[in-house]
């Protein structure tokens, strides 16, 4: 056992003191946090002040619009818009905002710009627009301000599964999306250090040192040491980027943005009376902002189970695989011989890839079923539907899935066992399946 | 006699070909024990199974007495024929860990590296990276991991292939230094020469089953031919004329002046007593030597024996 303890060691230590290693590790939330800021910096970074030659085909109604953070109306009388826009270039004006005629009919203003005004100020813009034509049909139609404002309604579609408990809950494809991602990420780490597990074994048989260390331990002990030493070496490189990626990213933000989101928060206090029915605005708020929003997609979602099952569907799945990855690295000579091996190992994991995007439409399908269930595909597929939510009578779903799941890594490593004690001490020779299965129906 | 190692009616059966078929060995504490056999013959089998690798099909192996069971790993040191090192790992730090695997605690390691890094003038090596050797270095390496732990019982499987011959002189030596220590060790090589002179005793294998095994003077005794090469200074003729029915010339020629060497068979229980009261009235006697076979020799000549229709 102590032995087993050195090579898992070894097998660590010498992964994490890797410059790639160390290199991924921080590079990795590095560029998580750079991307982020990058996004909130071009969403923040307003274009200098912006002068907006204001044409208004319906003459007058719109001469009154209220200047913004960092732009403003101007307005010349009688002006049309071929003159306008023949001497645009030389103007000192940034944008023409060109309201035609028929604007009350639905017919869409239109904005010619020199400098592509932020997304805030496009909204700012059209929620300016979009008052003064509300103020005009209410004119128009006369109704009662106060009256339209009881009467205006907004909602979306809610969806409501009735579970065969009789249970009602709702169904998001957003719930689903966390889900995939977590499954995309279980199969994307499966790969990664499965390739890892395998490099490793062929890296001690071509360099001949194999047979050196099974005469101090057994072969089954030198591949459960890999295969454990390499899961460390991957909860270390998860843990890591999420402790780098939350200290990065907090920081980056209160380095650079610090007076910026102030700004911008205040700013959104204005406009959020402003903009109150303006729908684009409501999902950003719920998205971004407002984590206190029980609506939340963050709030909807049951984190501790997730991430608790992550953990087990990704070591359950990388145990799974590895093993036989370690097989192939066993059975061959040189990385360029693996191509034959790898199809049906790569097989599976891509079906339950492409599969779970069908589940995100479709939860409920015997795919789903069955894909959940099979312990080669269910680390990415579970994930989905957890996320999606399972109703009491669906637990046992899970429990025969994680049981299976912990059933097949058992199979699958005394299966890769019996092909790794022939394999690495078989050189230059040819292998293919057949030779594969004499190793397996080998007694000791 | 005390073995260290007895191997008793050993097969082992592999897909498409029987390795070892029926194969006894017994070794006694301390001496240098050649396996001997062409490439093929079964030699790394065998030694696989005593390093608890393989199992055998049939038959059992004994270590000191007692069937081979988990934690002997730790009184055997196996030098395989195929080796090598990580390349990536500090040479230190990878001899700690393989020291390590056998069984030794840190500082047990730490000390026994430090005394033979020392013998060896190899100190400086100890924080360079494997790839960054020679091969003579990193064989250097690999020796002294496969001794560092003090097993009872050292097993080289073709120890000298690659080494260049200032390498090899210095592992023979040290390879004799461990014997007086007590150390046993087998030696296996599809070379037979390179090991007769140091070996105590042998075993010859061949495709799959032990054909021959014993001392090596015995052995030698067992199969030489009976031919003496005799040195004189004289002339041809009387010589020959003195050989009578006894003997038989082999052959002869002159190597200077005056001094002949021919090769003689002894026939009907001649001595050498024999031959020389019979040339002495006519020779002047330089020197006699009996030939002793080569142990290719004998092998090829066994080999032979046993299977006359393969020939």
């Amino acid at each position: 056992m102590n032995k087993i303890a050195l090579i898992i060691g070894r097998e660590y230590l010498s992964r994490v003191k890797k410059k790639s290693f160390i290199l991924l590790t921080f590079l990795g939330p590095l560029l998580l946090a750079a991307v982020m800021a990058f996004v909130i910096w071009i969403g923040l970074s307003e274009n200098s002040n912006q002068t907006i030659l204001v044409i208004d085909d319906t003459k007058g109604a719109f001469s009154n619009m209220d200047a913004g953070e960092n732009f403003k109306f101007m307005y010349i009388d009688d002006l049309e818009i071929d003159a306008a826009k023949e001497g645009f270039n030389d103007s000192q004006y940034t944008s023409i905002l060109h309201i035609p005629q028929g604007i009350l009919d639905n017919k869409r203003p239109l904005l010619y710009f020199k400098e592509q005004p932020s997304t805030m100020m496009q909204r700012s813009i059209e929620s300016r627009v979009e008052k003064v034509v509300e103020n005009e049909k209410l004119k128009l139609y006369g109704i009662d301000k106060n009256d339209y404002k009881r009467v205006k309604t907004n909602f979306d579609l809610a969806l409501i599964k009735f579970t065969e408990s009789g249970k009602e809950e709702e169904v998001m494809t957003e719930k689903a999306r966390v889900g995939f991602v977590f499954g995309i990420a279980i199969y994307m780490f499966i790969f990664l250090y499965g390739v890892q597990v395998m490099r490793g074994v062929i890296e001690e048989k071509s360099n001949r040192i194999v047979e050196v260390i099974i005469s101090s331990v057994k072969p089954f002990q030198l591949m459960m040491g890999k295969i454990i030493g390499i899961a460390l070496v991957s909860l270390t490189q998860f843990l890591l980027w999420i402790v780098l990626s939350i200290t990065f990213i907090s920081v980056s933000q209160s380095l650079l943005f610090k007076d910026k989101l102030q700004e911008v928060s205040t700013m959104q206090m204005q406009t959020t009376t402003e903009l109150a029915d303006s729908k684009a605005f409501q999902e950003a708020d719920v998205d971004i902002t407002d984590l206190t929003n029980p609506q939340h997609l963050i709030n909807r979602i049951n984190w501790g189970l997730m991430i608790g099952l992550f953990m087990f569907y990704f070591l359950g799945g990388y145990l799974l695989y590895s093993s036989l990855f370690a097989a192939i690295g066993a059975a061959v000579d040189s990385e360029t011989d693996t191509q034959q091996f790898m199809l049906p190992i790569t097989l599976p994991l891509l079906l339950a890839y492409f599969l779970s995007f069908t589940i995100i439409e479709n939860p409920e399908s015997p795919a789903a079923f069955w894909g959940s269930i099979i312990p080669f595909t269910s680390p990415v597929i579970m994930m989905v539907r957890v996320a999606i939510g399972l109703e009491p009578g669906e637990y046992w779903q899970l429990f025969l899935s994680m049981g299976l799941l912990i059933a097949g890594f058992i199979f699958t490593t005394w299966l890769a066992g019996k092909i790794y004690r022939t394999g690495i001490l078989m050189y230059g020779k040819k292998v293919n399946y057949k030779e594969i299965w004499k190793w397996i129906r080998y007694h000791d | 006699m005390e073995y260290i190692l007895e191997v008793k009616n050993v097969s082992k059966q592999y897909a498409n070909h029987q390795a070892l078929n029926d194969v006894s060995i017994a070794i006694p504490k301390g001496i240098i024990f050649g396996l001997l056999g062409p490439n093929g013959a079964g030699k790394t089998s065998l030694i696989r199974i005593i390093n608890q690798i393989t199992a055998p099909d049939s038959g059992e192996v004994l270590l000191n007495g007692e069937p081979l069971a988990q934690g002997h790993e730790n009184n055997i040191g196996y030098l395989p024929e195929e080796r090598g090192l990580y390349k990536k790992m500090k040479v230190g730090e990878q001899a700690m860990y393989l020291a390590m695997l056998k069984g030794m605690n840190k500082k047990q390691a730490k000390t026994a590296l430090d005394e033979w890094f020392k013998r060896f003038e190899i100190t400086d090596w100890w924080d360079k990276k494997v790839e960054e050797l020679s091969k003579g270095m990193a064989q250097k390496i690999q020796f002294i991991v496969t001794v560092l732990h003090e097993p009872e019982l050292l097993i080289l499987d073709e120890p000298f292939s690659g080494f260049d011959p200032i390498n090899t002189n210095l592992i023979k030596s040290e390879i004799l230094r461990l014997k007086e220590k007590g150390t046993t060790i087998i030696f296996s090589t599809h070379n037979m020469g390179s090991v007769e002179e140091i070996c105590d005793e042998i075993a010859l294998i061949n495709q799959s089953q032990k054909i021959l095994d014993g001392g090596v003077r015995e052995i030698k005794q067992q199969h030489k031919p009976n031919i003496f090469e005799l040195t004189f200074k004289g002339n041809m003729i009387g010589f020959t004329n003195a050989l009578w029915t006894g003997f038989e010339l082999i052959d002869h020629k002159e190597v200077e002046d005056g001094i002949t060497t021919a090769r003689i068979r002894l026939l009907n229980n001649h001595t050498p007593n024999d031959l020389l009261n019979a040339v002495l009235p006519h020779v002047e006697i330089v020197g006699l030597t009996e030939i002793l076979p080569t142990m290719n020799e004998i092998f090829i000549a066994t080999v032979n024996q046993e299977n006359p229709a393969e020939v």
